[in-house]
């Protein structure tokens, strides 16, 4: 096993057998996160390439090159692993949150204001704890707009700082 | 104003020409089809009470009643990109398909760059790269928030840009060796931003034209090489300056393989000039298109098409 390079972009490896730097997620547990997770239709991410660039940032890419490459960005931040509970970016929640059908709480135009300038609410939810996508109602549809942190009652905006707007 | 009077002898209606100049710009965005249709975004509008006009040339273009489009539910979804009129205009002139691989050789901060990513439902490749690494994250956030998943970023001077980050050369049949499509909207001297910027002819001198025009030079000879033979690329300033535009066209069709085509432009828009202050450009350039600001009401704008040689 080698170490992770932090200041490059190294595809996923398929499955743990494939894996050769230590502590690095592999595609199938970062797929099978996301699809467990939030319920997500069977082949969401198929067409997509996974990356790890950082300590434990996943990124998810619509097509492939080779790797290791480094370069600025590849693709969209998607999922940051290397700590104990992984955590959905706010990016991938609002691409891909749409069609989540598990661990979604919706939110009032009040409380999604709030969520939207980074504030923490007492709300209620019968579901797990753990990090849930935020959504609302706009234009008459449910649309993701970020994760949150759902744990003893409350929701904590994951809004990262220079997303959140008042609105 | 005054820099523009060296362009009385080119503009058909100078008159009206100077009145648009000096008026303000409406404001405008474009809907990011990545994550939602005219028609939802025009619910979303309706819902909020935001009044807005589409513009009859472009589908998911709108002109919209307020000046703080970015304090909106769909600004914050990313459903919609401030970004004016006419500068929609190149990335669907180039016209990228779903699975290509296509350059962006100037792109922060990234409105065309991610108009060219919904343009390929967020399929393939878009290589936006920019020398300005502070613009640079300008372009990564606006990415972010319009969901662009088929975007690699690339720090390097275009003018000697290099495909070896992307496997160019490799085994690996995953790399890219060139390109499918180029755009260059290339750095200028934004003379055509005069309604959004008013300073913008403070800095003005004709020093200024005649070095970003090398530049402009270097990065469209770049693209034509990065490029399969019978790919396109487009080539667009936001200035009026023929020696930005036809001048920097002349120069290359004399340097790479390549030629000018046809293209289309649904606005109204007046050819290449092929003259200029006695000099004479290849005819070839009349195939480009000059979009004054009286034309649309919009900023102004040059938009060639070339083919790079089979």
């Amino acid at each position: 096993m080698s170490d992770n390079v932090g200041d490059r972009f190294d595809r996923l490896p398929a499955t743990a057998d494939e894996r050769e730097v230590e502590g690095r997620a592999t595609r199938e547990e970062v797929v099978d996160w996301w699809q467990n997770r939030f319920d997500l239709p069977a082949g969401t991410f198929e067409q997509y390439t996974l990356w790890e660039k950082g300590a434990g940032k996943i990124w998810i890419f619509a097509d492939d090159i080779p790797s290791p490459t480094r370069i600025e960005g590849l693709g969209m931040t998607f999922l940051r692993t290397r700590q104990e509970h992984w955590k959905p970016t706010t990016d991938a929640a609002q691409r891909f949150g749409r069609a989540a059908s598990k661990n979604v709480i919706e939110l009032s135009e009040d409380e999604a204001r709030a969520f939207l300038a980074g504030e923490d609410q007492e709300l209620d939810w019968d579901g797990d704890w753990g990090y849930l996508i935020a959504a609302h109602d706009v234009g008459g549809e449910r649309e993701s707009l970020g994760v949150g942190l759902y744990v003893y009652g409350e929701l904590r905006s994951m809004m990262p700082k220079g997303r959140q707007r008042e609105l | 104003m005054k820099p523009l009077e060296r362009y009385r002898p080119l503009i058909d209606d100078f008159e009206a020409f100077i009145d648009a100049c000096e008026r303000p710009l409406p404001s405008a965005v474009r809907v990011n089809t990545i994550k939602a249709t005219p028609e939802q975004t025009m619910a979303a509008f309706d819902e909020a009470g935001i009044g807005y006009e589409r513009a009859d040339w472009a589908e998911g273009v709108f002109r919209l009643e307020t000046t703080s489009p970015g304090t909106t539910w769909p600004s914050v979804h990313g459903w919609i990109h401030g970004q004016e009129e006419v500068s929609s205009l190149p990335a669907m002139v180039l016209d990228p398909q779903p699975g290509e691989r296509v350059w962006d050789a100037a792109a922060a901060p990234g409105s065309k760059a991610t108009q060219l990513s919904a343009l390929m439902e967020d399929r393939g490749l878009v290589v936006a790269n920019d020398n300005n690494l502070g613009r640079l994250s300008a372009l990564r956030f606006n990415a972010e928030r319009l969901g662009v998943t088929n975007m690699a970023v690339t720090n390097q001077d275009a003018r000697n840009f290099s495909l070896k980050p992307l496997g160019e050369g490799s085994e690996d049949d995953r790399r890219v060796d060139a390109f499918d499509r180029a755009l260059v909207d290339a750095p200028c001297s934004c003379e055509g931003t005069i309604r959004k910027n008013p300073d913008t002819f403070d800095e003005w001198s004709l020093g200024h034209v005649e070095s970003v025009a090398g530049i402009q030079q270097g990065i469209l000879r770049r693209a034509i090489q990065a490029t399969k033979p019978g790919g396109r690329v487009v080539y667009s300033t936001c200035t009026f300056a023929p020696e930005e535009n036809e001048r920097v066209l002349d120069q290359v069709l004399d340097r790479e393989d390549c030629r000018i085509v046809e293209q289309d432009i649904p606005l109204e828009h007046a050819p290449g000039v092929t003259e200029f202050e006695g000099e004479q450009f290849d005819p070839d350039v009349a195939k480009a298109a000059r979009i004054y600001p009286h034309h649309n009401d919009t900023g102004g704008f040059f938009c060639a098409t070339l083919e790079v040689g089979r």
